[in-house]
């Protein structure tokens, strides 16, 4: 093991050329996982309150739009949105912004599901009985049904969010600086210390997970316990 | 006060409901009983669009409840609703679901809906557990707290959806009483029963269903006392329910 290799880079591993160039390496990857969380977040609300209240024709529409975005490989999307739109619409799309609507579409489709499934989980008479009271059906919603659902969607956000995090990674594709990026430049340059690097890495990845776990979970439980 | 005017309902091909009409007074306490699946729930359920129904039609206090310019959350918050399982919402305090729709529906202050709120659990008899949670309360105090919310809003009229069906035997009293004491005060109410001796003590009327026909809706001392004047089918029922 020579571990010299990672504290000669490890400017370059956490914050890539900054401040002499781009910012990269492990400040990226957290820049893309928190801005593709809030937008997937946001978006999987959005989606999953739309298949709950929609019926017929708009919500097998939505399902079909939804299961699109699920079936496909994420590397593919980046591909496509990276490469065709500029092609088919004439707009140059950055690559760190390529990655985060990638990411935040297949992020939000799956969260729409977990949303969906949180607040189906209810029983019915929870609605009539709201109802029952005069509440607007959005009121119903933002009262009733959501401050009940949430909690119980806590568990599949987290899960997203993980698996989101660790797909930041392919953002290297389309030559985005982040973590793996920088990891495989400085591999490919020093040539005989792989593993240490890439154990490194897997190091950080692990570290930025778990924390966002704990606190995740701690938000979690203290609002379970003021219900 | 309420009238249902030939009123039909089918989920999907099956026949729910057939052309039922009855009406009820302002201060009159209708009891509805009939054999499980019989369309009894359902029918209560038409009476503040919870359900809809395809043909007929159901006026409340003289505004029809299907027609598309009704404002239905606007009627609702005026026709009170017990449910058969409480739906207390369990994520708020008893407090704060008595106050919910006080201030979310009728703009009544926080102040004003707490003291409101506070006045009926202890008509209820629960001033005691105000800051508790649903879960934290047993069927029957769940049930007299439901009662109360619905008070809160200070309804026209009240409707009873098998009120005492999940309660253990020992909780059914302590919710009977406080149904009989509203009936008492000159509430209106239609409620989906099989407690017999409720409906024997405060009832006006009782309406038996059977397979979504209303067969007998006649005063409750023909209902009970002559009842060889009864349908067979309601012959059976009562004698399966007055048995034991």
């Amino acid at each position: 093991m020579n571990l010299d290799v990672i504290t000669d880079h490890l400017d370059y591993f956490l914050v890539g050329a900054y401040p002499h160039g781009p910012l990269g390496g492990a400040a990226l990857t957290l820049i893309l996982s928190v801005l593709s969380a809030l937008v997937s977040g946001v978006l999987g609300f959005i989606l999953g309150i739309a298949l709950a209240v929609t019926r017929g024709f708009a919500q097998t529409s939505l399902l079909l739009v939804l299961s699109f975005f699920r079936a496909i490989p994420v590397i593919m999307l980046i591909f496509w949105t990276y490469f065709m739109l500029p092609i088919v619409f004439g707009i140059n799309v950055p690559g760190i912004a390529t990655v985060v609507i990638a990411l935040s579409l297949i992020g939000g489709a799956y969260l729409a599901h977990s949303v969906y499934a949180g607040i189906r989980s209810l029983r019915q008479g929870q609605w009539q009985a709201a109802a029952a009271l005069g509440l607007r059906p959005w009121q119903v919603l933002r009262y009733v049904i959501l401050p009940q659902a949430l909690p119980i969607m806590t568990p599949s956000f987290i899960n997203q969010w993980v698996a989101l995090i660790k797909d930041t990674s392919l953002a290297y594709v389309i030559g985005v600086g982040e973590l793996s990026f920088v990891a495989t430049q400085v591999s490919n340059r020093e040539m005989v210390y792989p593993t240490e690097i890439f154990l490194f890495v897997a190091l950080l990845y692990y570290a930025i997970c778990s924390t966002l776990e704990f606190f995740a979970n701690r938000v979690a439980r203290r609002y379970q316990q003021a219900t | 006060m309420i009238e249902i005017d030939q009123v039909s309902k089918w989920y999907g091909s099956t026949q729910v409901l057939a052309e039922c009409s009855t009406r009820v007074a302002k201060g009159e306490v209708v009891v509805i009983c009939g054999p499980s699946g019989s369309g009894k729930s359902t029918l209560i359920k038409l009476v503040n669009g919870l359900e809809s129904f395809q043909s007929g039609r159901i006026t409340v206090d003289g505004v029809f409840v299907d027609a598309p310019e009704t404002d239905l959350p606007k009627l609702r918050s005026r026709v009170g609703m017990v449910f058969q399982n409480f739906e207390l919402f369990p994520h708020l305090s008893v407090r704060d679901n008595l106050t919910l729709a006080q201030i979310k529906v009728l703009g009544r202050s926080k102040k004003e809906a707490r003291e409101r709120g506070l006045s009926l659990l202890e008509r209820v008899g629960l001033q005691a557990y105000a800051k508790q949670y649903p879960s934290q309360l047993s069927g029957g105090q769940q049930q007299r707290v439901a009662i109360a919310r619905a008070l809160c809003m200070d309804p026209i009229c009240m409707l009873f959806d098998e009120p005492t069906s999940a309660l253990d035997p020992e909780m059914v009293n302590e919710v009977l009483d406080v149904m009989i004491e509203l009936a008492r005060e000159g509430m209106t109410m239609m409620c989906v029963t099989h407690e017999m001796g409720f409906a024997r003590e405060v009832a006006d009327r009782v309406i038996f269903i059977d397979q979504g026909v209303i067969v007998e809706d006649c005063h409750r001392d023909d209902f009970f006392g002559d009842v060889a004047a009864r349908s067979e089918r309601a012959q059976q029922f009562l004698s399966s329910i007055l048995s034991h």
